[in-house]
C-alpha cells in the first residue's frame, strides 16, 4: 500500500521502505514475543519434569558433550553467516547475499542432521518418547526447537528463490530480513537450550 | 474402528440433533442453489479480506454458538430442575457441561468480541483495513475449523467429557478413552492459532494504521482495550498451545507429561492451563469494559470521566491477570504462603476494577443519560458485575474459598462475572454497531422486551445459586436426592435459565423483523456518535471505509468535528485507493487442517500426514505470491460517494 | 419498567439478608467444628463487607440515573469534564484499605488451618488415610490397624489429620459441616486437618469432578463420643475380615461401592501417595480395559 509517509522512510534500508514492509517487520517481532513464550512454556514443563526419570536413563548418562558443542558450533556460526547475508543484502550485493544464505542453510542442515542423530542415539540407548516424563519434557522441547530450524531452512530457500528471479525490492527484502531474524531467534533458543538442558544435565542438575 | 463406534447413536436427543442438522443443512443449499448465491457467497463472504464482513461472521457463528451453549445449559438446568431426575445419564450430561464451558468461552464469547473488533476497530483509527487481511481471513477460517471440529464431536465418536478446564488423570487415555477429549484438543489447538493470528494483527494495525494525528492517548476506549487484549493475547496463547500440544502428545504419543505412569505430572496441566486460563478471562472482560465505555459516554452525551486512569487501570488489571492462576486452585495444597500471595493479589484486581467502576458512575453524572437499549445493556451491567465482582473477591480469600471452591457458589460468580461483563457487552455492542454493520437499527421495542427478561432470567437463574454453593451443593453433579434440600433453588434456577432462552427467542425474532420493517439508516451517525466510526460518508462504511481518511486533533475526534462544524465527507478531490485482493487460499488451509485434526482425533496418521502437506503447500504457494492488491479508480469513489450523499 | 428491575434487586437483597439472618439451615453457614467455624466467620465478614460495597454503588448509581436521565427540564449538564484526580485518588486508596482489611484475617486464617485447631491441639490428632478411587473413598487408620469403604467413624473434640491422596483422578474431600475441602491427587499426599465437635451425622463428598459416577461419591461421616469411638475400633479391629489385595485390587476398578469394614489397611502394601500406577497396574490384573464409553453404551442396548 503506497503511504504518504512512505518519503520519511526513503533513507531507510529497503525493507523498510514500504508499510507494508515495515508492518510485516512488527508484526514478526510481536510473533517472536509470542513464540518466547511458547518456548518458555516449553522450558518451564522441562524444568518441573527435569528429575522425573523414574529409575529410567537419566540425562548425564546419556549427554556426551563433544556432539553438542559440534551442534552449537554449526548452529552460532549460521546465525553469524545469516547476519553476512543480510549485510551483502543491505549493500544491494544479491549473489553474495544468496552465497551466505546457502552457507547458513548448510550449516542448518548439518544442525538437523546431528540432532536426528542424536535423537536415533538416545532412542537406541532406550530413552525415548515414553520413556519417563523427562524424556517427553527433553525430547519435545529439543523437537520443536529442530522442527523450527527445518521450517527455517525450507522458509529461507523458498525465499532464495524469490530474491534470484527478483532482485531486491521492498517485498523480497523485507521477507528476507524477517526470515534473518526468526533465525537469529532461534539461535537465541538453542543457547537456553545448550545452558539450560546440556550443562545443567552434565552438571548433574 | 467399529462403524457403530463413529457415528453416536442409541441417544433420542442426539438423534434429533442430527436429524435437524441434517435438515438444516439441506435446507441452506437448496436455497443457496435456488436463488443461485453460491457465487455471491464465495466473491463476497468466504473469500473476502474486507474486515468488516470478517467481523460479522465471526458475529454471525457466535451466535450460532451462543445458541448451541445454551441448548446445553437448558439440557443441563432440565436435568437438575428437581431431585433424581433422569433426562440426562451422567456421561451425556457430562459431556454437555464439557461442550457448555468450552463453546461458550472459547467459540462463543471470544469470537463474539473479535468480531466486534474487526468490524469496529479499523474505523475507530480511521484504517482502511487491518495490517494483515490475509492473515485476518485466515484467522477467521482457523477459528470455524476449530470451531467445526469441536461441534461435530457430539455426532461423530462422542463429545469430550473431563470438563472445559480437562484436568489430568482424568483426561487422559486410561480415564478417558475414545476420541472425545481429541476433539477438545484439536478443535481448540486449531482456532488458538487464529487467535494468536488475530492478536498480532490487531496489535499491528493500532501501534502503526492510526489516522494522521491519532496518539495512543487519543484513542477510544474500545480500541485501547483491544490494543491490550490482543498483547495478552500473544503471551498467553502460546502457553496453551504448548499445554494442548503436550497432553495431545500424552494422548496419541505415549509421552508422560501429565499422566499417572513413568512420572507424569497432573499437577502440571492445572498450572499451565490457568496460566492461559486467567488471562483469558480477561481477554473477554477488557474489550467488554471497551464497549461500556463508548457506549456510556455517548448516551451520556459527555467525554468518558477520567480516560487516563481508565487506560492505566486497563494495563494493570492485564499485568494482574497473569498473577493470580493459582486461586483457581487453592486447595491443591501449595502452601499457606503461596496461598496468602495469590490471595492477595486476586484481591488486588478489584483495585483497577472499582476505579473502573467508579470512572463509568462519573461519567453519567452531570450527562444527560438517555435509555437506549445499548445503554440500558450498559447499565445493567454495572450492578450485576458488582455482585459478581464483591463474589470474586470473596472466593479471593482462600481460607474461605476451601468452602465455596467447586460449588455452585464459584459456579454463580463467574456467571456474574462473565454474563454481565462479556454476554451484556455483547450484546450491547451488538446492538449499537448493527446499524454500521446492516444499515438498519434493531427495533427497540423489542429490545427493551429482550433486555428486561434477559435480565430477569439472568438473575433469577443464578442469585440463588449463590445459595446453593453455601449449602454445599457441588458444581458438575448431574443428579442431586431429596434429602440434600436443594430442589427449591435449583428449581428457581432452571425457571430463570427457560426465561433467558425465551430472551434468545425475542432477539433473533428481533433480527428478522428489523430486518424486515426497521427503517433505513440514510447516514453514517447512527446515535450521535462521538468517534471516527460514525464518520463513513454512509450508514454501511463502503469496502474502503473512508474516501479521505479524517485528521485527528483530540479524543473523540468526531465529536470534535461536529462541534467544529467540520464534515469529514466534504472532500474537494478524491485519489485512487489501494485495496488488498480476496484470496481463497485460507479456506483452502482451512480444508487441510481439518484433515489434520480430523485425522489425529481418530488416530489415522495418514490423513494426518496428507493435510499436514497440504497446509505446507499452502504456505509455499502464498509465500510466492505477489499479488500487491488493486487501486479503486477516482470515478468509482465518485460514483460511491455521491449515492451515500444522495442516501441523505 | 425501570422501577420495577430495582425493587427486584432490592427484593433479592432483602431475601439474602433474610438468609443471613436465619442462615442456619445452610450448611456451610451451620458448622459442627472450629475449623468450619473460623470459615463461617470469614465468610460472614466478608460478606458484611460486600454487601456495603454493594449498597454504596447501587444507590450512587441510583441516583445518578434518575438524576441525570434525559428530560425536559434537565439540569447541570457539562460535557467537557475530563475527572477529577483528587476522586480518583479516593476510590484507588478506598478499595487498597479494605483490600488490607480483607487481607489480615484471610491470612490469619489461611495459617491457621495448616494446624491442628488451637483449642484441643494438645490431644494427639487421629491420622486418617483418605484415598479417592473412582468412585469410591477409602478410609485407612494405620494407628488402629482398620479401614473402612465409603464411610468415616471419628470421635469428637479431637483432631483428625487426613492425609489425602488418590489412586486414579484427582478428587476432593470435602466435608461442609466440618471445614472446607483440599484436593486427593495420586502420586502426592495432602493433609487437612478437621474436627467435630458434636456426635452427629455429617455428609461428606467428593467435590471435585471425576468423571462418570461423581455425583455417587458421598460418605457419612459419624462423630462419636471418645468411648464410643474407641469401642468401635475394638469390635472392628475384633469381628471385621482382613483385607486382602485381590479384594483391593477390585476396588481399584472404576465403579461405585457400598459401605465396608476391615481389620486391616492397605498401606501394608500400598501407599498412593508414593506410587501413583497402583491403580492402572491393578486394573491389568483384574482384566479391566478402559473402553470408548459410547461403544459401551451401545453394547449395553
Amino acid at each position: 500500500m503506497a503511504h504518504a509517509e512512505d518519503a520519511e522512510y526513503a533513507n531507510e534500508p529497503l525493507e523498510f521502505q514500504s508499510a507494508e514492509g515495515r508492518n510485516n517487520i512488527l508484526g514478526f517481532w510481536i510473533f517472536i514475543g509470542a513464540e518466547f513464550a511458547l518456548f518458555s512454556t516449553l522450558f518451564a514443563t522441562y524444568f518441573v519434569l527435569v528429575n522425573r526419570t523414574v529409575g529410567g536413563v537419566s540425562a548425564g548418562h546419556l549427554f556426551a558433550l563433544d556432539l553438542v558443542l559440534i551442534m552449537t558450533f554449526l548452529l552460532l556460526t549460521s546465525s553469524f553467516t545469516c547476519g553476512l547475508a543480510i549485510h551483502a543484502m543491505r549493500s544491494g550485493k544479491v549473489k553474495q547475499m544468496i552465497n551466505w544464505m546457502i552457507l547458513t542453510l548448510i550449516l542448518g542442515l548439518g544442525f538437523v542432521g546431528f540432532e536426528i542423530y542424536e535423537f536415533w542415539h538416545y532412542a537406541h540407548e532406550g530413552a525415548t518418547l515414553s520413556t519417563s516424563a523427562f524424556w517427553s519434557a527433553f525430547f519435545v522441547l529439543l523437537g520443536t526447537h529442530g522442527l523450527h530450524v527445518s521450517v527455517g531452512i525450507g522458509w529461507i530457500t523458498l525465499l532464495l528463490i524469490q530474491v534470484k528471479r527478483r532482485g531486491f525490492t521492498p517485498r523480497t527484502t523485507s521477507k528476507v530480513f524477517i526470515a534473518s531474524l526468526y533465525w537469529h531467534f532461534l539461535d537465541v533458543i538453542w543457547i537456553f537450550i545448550f545452558t539450560g538442558v546440556y550443562l545443567m544435565g552434565l552438571g548433574g542438575l | 474402528m467399529k462403524w457403530d463406534e463413529f457415528i453416536i447413536t442409541g441417544d433420542p436427543l442426539i438423534l434429533g440433533a442430527q436429524i435437524s442438522i441434517l435438515i438444516s443443512g439441506i435446507g441452506a443449499v437448496f436455497v443457496l442453489t435456488y436463488f443461485k448465491k453460491w457465487k455471491w457467497l464465495w466473491d463476497e463472504w468466504i473469500t473476502s479480506v474486507d474486515h468488516k464482513k470478517l467481523g460479522i461472521m465471526y458475529i454471525l457463528i457466535a451466535i450460532l454458538m451462543f445458541f448451541r451453549g445454551g441448548i446445553d445449559a437448558l439440557m443441563m438446568r432440565t436435568q437438575l430442575a428437581a431431585p433424581n431426575m433422569t433426562f440426562l445419564d451422567s456421561l451425556h450430561y457430562n459431556e454437555i457441561f464439557t461442550t457448555h464451558g468450552t463453546i461458550m468461552i472459547i467459540f462463543m464469547a471470544m469470537p463474539f468480541l473479535i468480531g466486534l473488533m474487526n468490524v469496529v476497530v479499523p474505523l475507530q483509527i480511521g484504517a482502511r483495513d487491518v495490517a494483515f487481511p490475509f492473515l485476518n481471513n485466515l484467522s477467521f477460517w482457523t477459528f470455524v475449523i476449530g470451531m467445526g471440529l469441536f461441534n461435530i464431536s457430539f455426532i461423530i465418536g462422542g463429545s469430550p467429557s473431563a470438563g472445559w478446564t480437562s484436568y489430568m488423570p482424568l483426561a487422559s487415555n486410561e480415564l478417558n478413552p475414545g476420541p472425545g477429549q481429541n476433539y477438545y484438543l484439536l478443535g481448540l489447538q486449531i482456532s488458538g492459532i487464529g487467535t494468536l493470528a488475530t492478536g498480532v494483527n490487531m496489535m499491528v494495525t493500532i501501534f502503526k494504521m492510526r489516522a494522521k494525528g491519532m496518539k495512543l492517548f487519543m484513542m477510544p476506549m474500545f480500541t485501547w482495550t483491544t490494543l491490550i487484549t490482543s498483547m495478552i493475547i500473544v503471551l498467553a496463547f502460546p502457553v496453551l498451545t504448548i499445554a494442548l500440544a503436550e497432553m495431545t502428545f500424552d494422548r496419541l504419543f505415549g509421552t508422560h507429561f501429565f499422566n499417572l505412569t513413568n512420572g507424569g505430572m497432573p499437577m502440571l496441566w492445572a498450572n499451565l492451563f490457568w496460566i492461559w486460563g486467567h488471562p483469558e478471562v480477561y481477554i473477554v472482560a477488557l474489550p467488554a469494559f471497551g464497549i461500556f465505555s463508548e457506549i456510556i459516554s455517548t448516551f451520556s452525551k459527555k467525554r468518558l470521566f477520567g480516560y487516563n486512569a481508565m487506560v492505566y487501570s486497563i494495563i494493570a488489571i492485564s499485568v494482574l491477570s497473569f498473577l493470580v492462576w493459582v486461586h483457581h486452585f487453592f486447595t491443591m495444597g501449595s502452601g499457606a504462603v503461596v496461598n496468602s500471595f495469590f490471595s492477595i493479589t486476586t484481591m488486588a484486581i478489584s483495585i483497577p476494577t472499582g476505579v473502573k467502576i467508579f470512572n463509568w458512575l462519573l461519567t453519567m453524572h452531570k450527562g444527560r443519560i438517555s435509555f437506549t437499549t445499548p445503554m440500558l445493556w450498559s447499565i445493567a451491567f454495572i450492578p450485576n458485575f458488582v455482585i459478581g465482582g464483591v463474589t470474586g473477591v470473596m472466593l479471593a480469600m482462600a481460607a474461605a474459598d476451601y468452602q465455596y471452591h467447586n460449588t455452585y457458589f464459584l459456579v454463580s460468580h463467574f456467571h456474574y462475572v462473565l454474563i454481565a461483563a462479556t454476554v451484556f457487552a455483547c450484546f450491547a455492542g451488538l446492538i449499537y454497531w448493527y446499524p454500521k454493520m446492516f444499515g438498519h437499527k434493531l427495533n427497540e421495542r423489542i429490545g427493551k422486551w429482550f433486555f428486561w427478561i434477559f435480565v430477569a432470567g439472568f438473575n433469577i437463574c443464578f442469585f440463588p445459586q449463590y445459595f446453593l454453593g453455601l449449602d454445599g451443593m457441588p458444581r458438575r453433579i448431574n443428579v442431586y436426592g431429596v434429602e440434600d434440600g436443594w430442589f427449591a433453588l435449583n428449581f428457581i434456577s432452571t425457571v430463570g435459565a427457560f426465561i433467558m432462552g425465551l430472551a434468545f427467542i425475542i432477539l433473533v425474532y428481533n433480527i428478522y423483523y428489523s430486518f424486515r420493517y426497521s427503517p433505513r439508516e440514510t447516514t453514517g451517525d447512527s446515535w450521535d456518535g462521538r468517534t471516527l466510526e460514525w464518520a463513513t460518508s454512509s450508514a454501511i462504511p463502503p469496502h474502503y471505509n473512508f474516501a479521505k481518511v479524517p485528521e485527528v486533533t483530540s479524543m473523540d475526534a468526531y465529536w470534535k468535528m461536529k462541534e467544529e462544524g467540520i464534515d469529514p465527507n466534504k472532500i474537494e478531490k478524491y485519489e485512487k485507493i489501494h485495496m488488498p485482493s480476496n484470496t481463497a487460499l485460507p479456506f483452502v488451509m482451512g480444508c487441510f487442517m481439518f484433515l489434520v485434526g480430523f485425522g489425529l482425533v481418530f488416530e489415522w496418521f495418514w490423513m494426518g500426514i496428507v493435510g499436514g502437506i497440504g497446509i505446507f503447500a499452502c504456505m509455499a504457494f502464498r509465500s510466492f505470491d505477489y499479488n500487491d492488491g488493486y487501486y479503486v479508480s477516482v470515478e468509482e469513489i465518485e460514483e460511491t460517494e455521491k449515492r451515500a450523499r444522495e442516501a441523505k | 419498567m425501570l422501577k420495577n428491575g430495582k425493587s427486584l434487586k432490592w427484593l433479592a437483597f432483602l431475601a439474602l439478608s433474610l438468609f443471613l439472618s436465619g442462615c442456619g439451615n445452610m450448611t456451610v453457614l451451620d458448622p459442627k467444628g472450629p475449623v468450619a467455624e473460623s470459615q463461617a466467620w470469614l465468610i460472614l465478614f466478608s460478606i458484611g463487607f460486600m454487601l456495603l460495597i454493594v449498597l454504596v454503588v447501587f444507590i450512587l448509581l441510583t441516583v445518578i440515573l434518575v438524576k441525570y436521565r434525559e428530560r425536559d427540564d434537565h439540569k447541570g449538564y457539562q460535557p467537557d469534564i475530563e475527572g477529577s484526580h483528587k476522586l480518583e485518588i479516593i476510590w484507588t486508596i478506598i478499595p487498597v484499605i479494605i483490600v488490607i482489611i480483607l487481607s489480615v484475617p484471610t491470612i490469619m486464617t489461611i495459617f491457621e488451618l495448616e494446624e491442628a485447631p488451637a483449642a484441643t491441639s494438645h490431644k494427639e490428632p487421629v491420622v486418617v488415610h483418605a484415598t479417592s478411587v473412582n468412585w469410591k473413598w477409602i478410609f485407612s487408620y494405620p494407628e488402629e490397624g482398620i479401614e473402612t469403604v465409603n464411610y468415616l467413624n471419628i470421635p469428637t473434640d479431637r483432631p483428625i489429620l487426613f492425609k489425602l491422596t488418590s489412586a486414579d483422578s484427582m478428587a476432593a474431600l470435602w466435608i461442609p459441616q466440618l471445614g472446607g475441602q483440599k484436593y486427593n491427587m495420586a502420586g502426592m499426599e495432602t493433609q487437612l486437618y478437621l474436627q467435630a465437635d458434636e456426635v452427629g451425622t455429617y455428609a461428606g463428598r467428593n467435590a471435585n469432578y471425576t468423571g462418570e459416577g461423581f455425583a455417587d461419591q458421598r460418605f457419612d461421616v459419624v462423630a462419636l463420643e471418645q468411648g464410643d469411638f474407641d469401642t468401635w475400633v475394638e469390635e472392628t479391629q475384633n469381628d471385621a475380615p482382613e483385607l486382602t489385595q485381590d479384594e483391593y485390587d477390585k476396588l481399584m476398578v472404576p465403579g461405585s461401592a457400598s459401605e465396608m469394614t476391615f481389620s486391616s489397611t492397605h498401606l501394608d502394601w500400598v501407599d498412593h501417595s508414593t506410587d501413583a500406577e497402583y491403580a492402572i497396574n491393578a486394573w491389568d490384573r483384574m482384566g479391566y480395559v478402559p473402553l470408548n464409553p459410547h461403544s459401551r453404551a451401545w453394547k449395553s442396548i
